[in-house]
């Protein structure tokens, strides 16, 4: 690849194109299986269900753009899930509040990853397994060790599962807001300008007077928030938060990233890239349970076309 | 003569974590229900060294400023592959043995290969690998079960002298046949270099690929050691994904708070033993202190946290802003 | 050129292209054994390359390498170094987490059992560092604990270990103190005794004058003259490296005017740490000070703490006449001081390389063209555009990473960066180190009329005629102090160097004794 690499977050690279690629030859080879793979009702149901992974794969991205890595996401999305749960079982204002209490919880934790992170200089990779840990402790007292009896509010249930016109997921909307949103944040604001240039080189972007510090430390709040926020579309979805909800998505959220063409090592990648990383791998996902593979047949080949994707078009540059 | 301040500080991290662990074990042992008996340190060693040894695994990776997020899947499917073969007349025995090692070492190797020759980051490469080798776990043991050769068993994880927890000093010839000659010899010493600075390394002569490489093959076989460990104890195989996640999480954690620098270049596997113990201490404080259960996970959390803040205390003594950003 | 036996060392024909690039266009080169062989060139010239090929960093394309008469191609630095051919680079090649020795013996350790053999690694080292004279460096220190001046000594030592039959020397002396310097070219003059061949790379006219036996003129890719040293006076040198006349390097300096207003910066009784001890000085609207003295001597601690990156600086600094705080760049940047400052590694402190030309461009003013956090895109085009052509940067669009540029328009961007947030106050950190004559000429112009349209400048240069040629006033610093100031006629080279040297004489004898106590 010869190609200007960089900061073009608007421009369609290799990555992307590859990405989007290989979704169609997934849904192609499932069609040869069942041509009910390219009905409108499996598609849309695809995209709500990649709606999840989609806001959460959000805040990673913003993270992982930064040149750093947010390990907290499966207690973070737990915490989102179960604060918003039982904000629902204290009364009508509760559950009047249940969605922004569990985003606020959420953004809490981010702060705390960012703090770290931003002021005591510790590797990202420790400060949120740490803050995951919290998390996790905090959830454990909280529930007792049990599943979490509450249920979730109306408002959660129907921004996750309910339709609004034309048969379009509530979750898609909200996906296509959020990632509205961070496409504007990116490309259009001072703020993703600096995210892009600590991701490069935070010195640098120190010494252009820009508060390093504290865009970082937003940064993970803002990434906290949406895990959280994840986490509640997710009990909405169920109609209940659990446990271990938050587990399953912390390294499909990296892979969809990295798939999508971000450098894990920071200051380059686009959302577009992000949203098709994303769309492949709930498509990877669902139509290995559909052909009824077994899980240790699926995590196999989850990890295979990874890997052989990467392969394709994520290796470095030479060094000579 | 200034050699022992260089010495001192060189080791610095190490000395650190040893005084840490000691320190936390003191607190353990001298408020320990029971009271400091042979027994106490015996469970807690055998516990110990399974962390030690992945986190030792994970040691050789993080030096050259990589990382093995399959650490913990490798551990779970040579602990499932070694309930199968690791049983029967003692040359079978021997023979499980060594297919549990390679097997290790292969994991290792692919994911070295696939890092360097690939060319992908190790973060990513190591998350997709380690869903392939919990798929192969699965495939070997769809529910939990199997054994292990008694014999072995008992004799690894028993007592000597009726004393001295025999895990530990496996995990102390661990040590000395793999990390000692490793960290001596001039492969190791480029695996130090690379993780300090890469392109130093390249432009000095330094074989950076070879390093890389090995360091990946070396982190599968510490690994699977660690794997064969865990059948020792439990007798059974698990292919738990719950199990294979946490130990590569703390695995890092162990790394961190036993000095080595996630960044590369500097530490040593012996304080990343240390680490581990002192984790495992943090772990069980609690239970000594005969609070509520519930509370330890958050209680680990929380001393972690405190622990790796500790290093940010240096901070206070950065009079140049500049320095932060290194 | 070559004599009737093989030389030690040649290259023919050899040709390098990056991309669309070319770097190195039928390069021919003849290097004897028992001389110093100076190669000059702008930057971007293709010297880098030429020496990176002959170091086995990178591949050529076309051509031939010969060793002895015999040809040679090098898959690697380590097969180089094998050959006899070692490399002290620009950038350094030490590994920081490592300690002296280790580094010394790092791509050939002495074994026993296998194992390194630290003991005679330790040896190695000691006598290396003896033998590039800095016998002061402890061999079993931490490479990221050394200072500058002392890396790049231990660089040499470990050059030296290797036995090297040919030694490339990259700007080897940039980062040097003037007394390392004067130790490095003794042991340079006697390795040429013993028979090796030096190639020796540098922008510093005065040092090939000293050192080099032959020279070789490079430019655009390909070597344009080769001459035995003496042969040719500096101007001719300067035209055959820039293909034009060389003339009006520096601008004239216009009379100074009294004026009652106070400085635009003023600074008093400032100290920090033990590196930096009661400085006091002002800068007026329209002024150039320089800072000099020798390298280390606090010169870019000072501009740091008036940028507000130092934690812990005590004294006053008053920005037209009154008191101001500067906590921190964001600070310094503010429309209220107007403050801003050319770092010293355009690298790594002044660009980010990966992207773009126009996101490099804006970043720093990026406050002052967006609102409430938006940017203002027909704003940031139009500022963009006016800094590409006001300071002439050579760039194939504004969208190519600002590390495909060569290394005089990369100091270009980073100046126009800082040039958008219309900074009152100018501090520069050896903006000219490792670039070519014409775009330092260009910088030079460009100083001069930023003081002429009122900016109050600070300019620090280790290149004394830089600062003979641009300052009306010269503070040189001494330990963290400021020793001496030079005002207009008295700026000379000689007394930069005495007073930098802190000693009162005036003689040349005295200062050489100076320099190797």
């Amino acid at each position: 690849m010869n190609a200007p690499a960089p900061a073009l977050w608007r421009k369609i690279d290799p990555a992307v194109a590859t990405a989007f690629g290989c979704t169609i030859l997934l849904l192609f080879l499932g069609s040869l299986y069942s041509s009910s793979f390219l009905s409108p009702e499996y598609l849309l149901q695809q995209l709500k269900v990649a709606s999840f992974l989609g806001v959460i794969a959000t805040g990673m991205m913003l993270v992982i753009l930064l040149g750093q890595i947010d390990l907290s996401v499966p207690w973070v999305v737990a915490v989102g899930g179960m604060m918003s749960t039982a904000a629902t079982g204290w009364g009508p204002t509760g559950e009047a509040l249940a969605i922004p209490f569990g985003v606020a919880c959420g953004i809490c934790l981010g702060f705390a990853n960012g703090f770290g992170v931003a002021y005591l200089r510790l590797p990202s990779m420790i400060v949120t397994l740490g803050v995951n840990a919290v998390a996790q402790g905090l959830m454990v007292v909280h529930t007792g060790g049990f599943s979490p009896q509450d249920s979730s509010s109306d408002a959660m249930r129907f921004i996750a599962t309910g339709h609004t016109l034309l048969g379009i997921p509530n979750a898609l909307i909200v996906w296509a807001l959020v990632g509205g949103a961070t496409v504007f944040l990116l490309s259009r604001t001072t703020f993703g300008r600096a995210i892009y240039g600590i991701g490069n080189r935070e010195r640098a972007a120190y010494l252009s007077g820009v508060k390093t510090q504290r865009v970082v430390l937003f940064t993970f709040a803002i990434a906290g928030g949406l895990s959280a926020f994840g986490g509640i579309l997710l009990a909405g979805y169920a109609s209940k938060a659990a446990q271990a909800m938050g587990d399953a998505y912390l390294l499909p959220s990296i892979a969809a990233v990295v798939l999508g063409g971000a450098s894990i090592l920071g200051g380059r990648g686009s959302y577009i890239g992000t949203i098709a990383g994303v769309i492949l791998i709930t498509l990877l996902q669902s139509i290995l349970s559909v052909i009824q593979m077994e899980e240790a047949g699926r995590q196999v080949i989850y990890g295979a076309v990874i890997i052989a994707m990467l392969l394709l078009y994520g290796r470095e540059k030479v060094a000579r | 003569m200034s050699d022992w301040r260089y010495r001192l500080g060189e080791h610095r991290g190490t000395l650190l974590a040893f005084a840490f662990f000691v320190l936390m074990f003191v607190i353990y042992a001298s408020n320990h229900p029971v009271g400091f008996t042979a027994n106490v340190v015996q469970t807690a060693a055998n516990k110990g060294a399974l962390l030690a040894l992945v986190a030792m695994a994970q040691t050789f990776v993080v030096l050259t400023a990589g990382i093995d997020l399959s650490v913990g899947m490798v551990f779970v499917l040579t602990n499932c592959l070694a309930s199968s073969i690791v049983i029967g007349s003692p040359a079978m025995v021997a023979l499980g043995v060594v297919g549990v090692l390679l097997t290790g070492l292969v994991c290792g190797a692919i994911n070295g290969a696939i890092v360097i020759y690939g060319r992908l980051q190790p973060i990513v490469t190591t998350i997709a690998t380690g869903a392939i080798y919990f798929g192969i776990a699965l495939v070997l043991r769809p529910v939990p079960g199997g054994d292990v050769d008694g014999t072995l068993s008992d004799a690894l994880t028993g007592r000597v002298f009726g004393v001295i927890p025999t895990s530990l000093i496996a995990l102390a010839a661990v040590v000395l046949v793999i990390w000692v000659p490793y960290r001596r010899s001039a492969i190791g010493r480029a695996a130090y270099a690379v993780g300090s600075s890469e392109v130093a390394a390249y432009m000095s002569g330094v074989p950076v690929r070879r390093a890389k490489f090995l360091a990946y093959v070396a982190s599968g076989l510490v690994a699977s050691i660690g794997g064969l460990f865990l059948t020792f104890i439990t007798a059974s195989g698990e292919a738990s994904a719950a199990n294979g996640g946490s130990y590569t999480l703390y695995s890092i954690a162990a790394v961190v708070l036993g000095g080595v620098s996630l960044f590369g270049g500097s530490g040593s596997a012996i304080g990343a033993i240390f680490g581990a113990l002192m984790f495992r201490t943090i772990g069980d404080l609690l239970f000594v202190f005969d609070l509520d259960p519930l509370w330890q996970p958050l209680f680990q959390g929380l001393v972690l946290l405190a622990a790796v803040c500790l290093g940010s205390v240096r901070l206070f003594q950065i009079r140049n802003r500049l320095d932060l950003f290194e | 050129m070559g004599g009737s036996a093989a030389p030690l060392f040649q290259m023919a024909g050899v040709c390098k292209r990056y991309g669309g690039v070319r770097a190195l266009e039928k390069a021919d080169l003849t290097v004897e054994a028992g001389q110093i062989h100076a190669i000059l060139g702008e930057n971007g010239a293709g010297k880098s390359t030429l020496i990176k090929i002959m170091a086995g960093v990178v591949a050529a394309d076309e051509g031939r390498m010969l060793l002895d008469g015999r040809e040679v191609k090098f898959a690697s630095p380590a097969a180089a170094n094998q050959a006899g051919i070692v490399c002290i680079f620009q950038e350094l090649s030490l590994v920081p987490d490592l300690s002296v020795a280790d580094n010394i013996s790092i791509s050939n350790p002495p074994k026993r059992f296998g194992l390194i053999d630290r003991r005679a690694q330790r040896r190695i080292a000691e006598e290396a560092l003896a033998r590039a004279g800095a016998e002061d460096i402890h061999p079993l220190a931490p490479v990221k604990d050394l200072a500058l001046s002392r890396r790049q000594m231990v660089e040499i030592a470990k050059a030296l270990a290797r036995n090297p039959r040919v030694l490339i020397l990259d700007e080897a002396t940039s980062a040097l103190t003037a007394a390392d310097v004067a130790k490095v070219f003794v042991v340079l003059k006697r390795l040429r005794a013993e028979g090796l061949a030096l190639l020796y790379i540098s922008h510093r006219m005065h040092e090939i004058a000293e050192l080099a036996d032959q020279c070789t003129v490079f430019r655009n890719g390909h070597n344009v003259a080769s001459y035995r040293a003496g042969e040719k006076s500096d101007n001719e040198v300067v035209e055959l490296m820039i293909g034009r006349e060389y003339s009006h390097v520096f601008p004239a300096k216009p009379p100074l005017k009294p004026s009652d207003r106070p400085p635009a910066l003023e600074v008093r009784r400032l100290a920090w740490s033990d590196r930096l001890r009661d400085i006091s000085f002002g800068v007026r609207a329209g002024e150039v000070v320089g800072l000099g003295g020798l390298d280390g001597q606090g010169q870019r601690e000072l501009l740091l703490a008036l940028f507000g990156v130092l934690r812990g600086v005590s004294g006053e600094i008053l920005i037209d006449g009154a008191p101001a705080s500067i906590s921190s760049p964001s600070a310094a940047k503010a429309p209220k001081i107007g403050m801003a400052l050319i770092p010293e590694d355009r690298k790594t402190e002044g660009l980010m390389l990966p992207m773009s030309v126009s996101v490099n461009l804006s970043f720093a003013a990026l406050d002052r063209i967006s609102n409430r956090g938006v940017i203002d895109r027909a704003k940031e085009r139009e500022l963009i555009d006016h800094m590409i052509e006001l300071l002439a940067i050579r760039t194939d669009g504004t969208n190519v990473p600002v590390g495909s540029l060569s290394g005089g328009n990369q100091q270009k961007v980073v100046i126009a960066k800082w040039l958008m947030v219309t900074p009152r106050i100018i501090l520069l950190n050896d903006p000219t180190r490792g670039i070519d004559v014409g775009t330092k000429a260009e910088i030079y112009q460009l100083l001069r009329k930023l003081a002429a349209t009122g900016a109050a400048i600070l300019f620090y240069s280790t290149d004394y005629d830089e600062l003979i040629g641009c300052c009306e006033r010269v503070l040189v610093l001494y330990d963290g102090a400021v020793k001496r100031e030079l005002v207009g006629d008295e700026i000379t080279e000689r007394a930069l160097i005495s007073s930098a040297l802190n000693i009162t004489t005036s003689g040349g004898a005295d200062m050489a004794s100076a320099v190797s106590a």
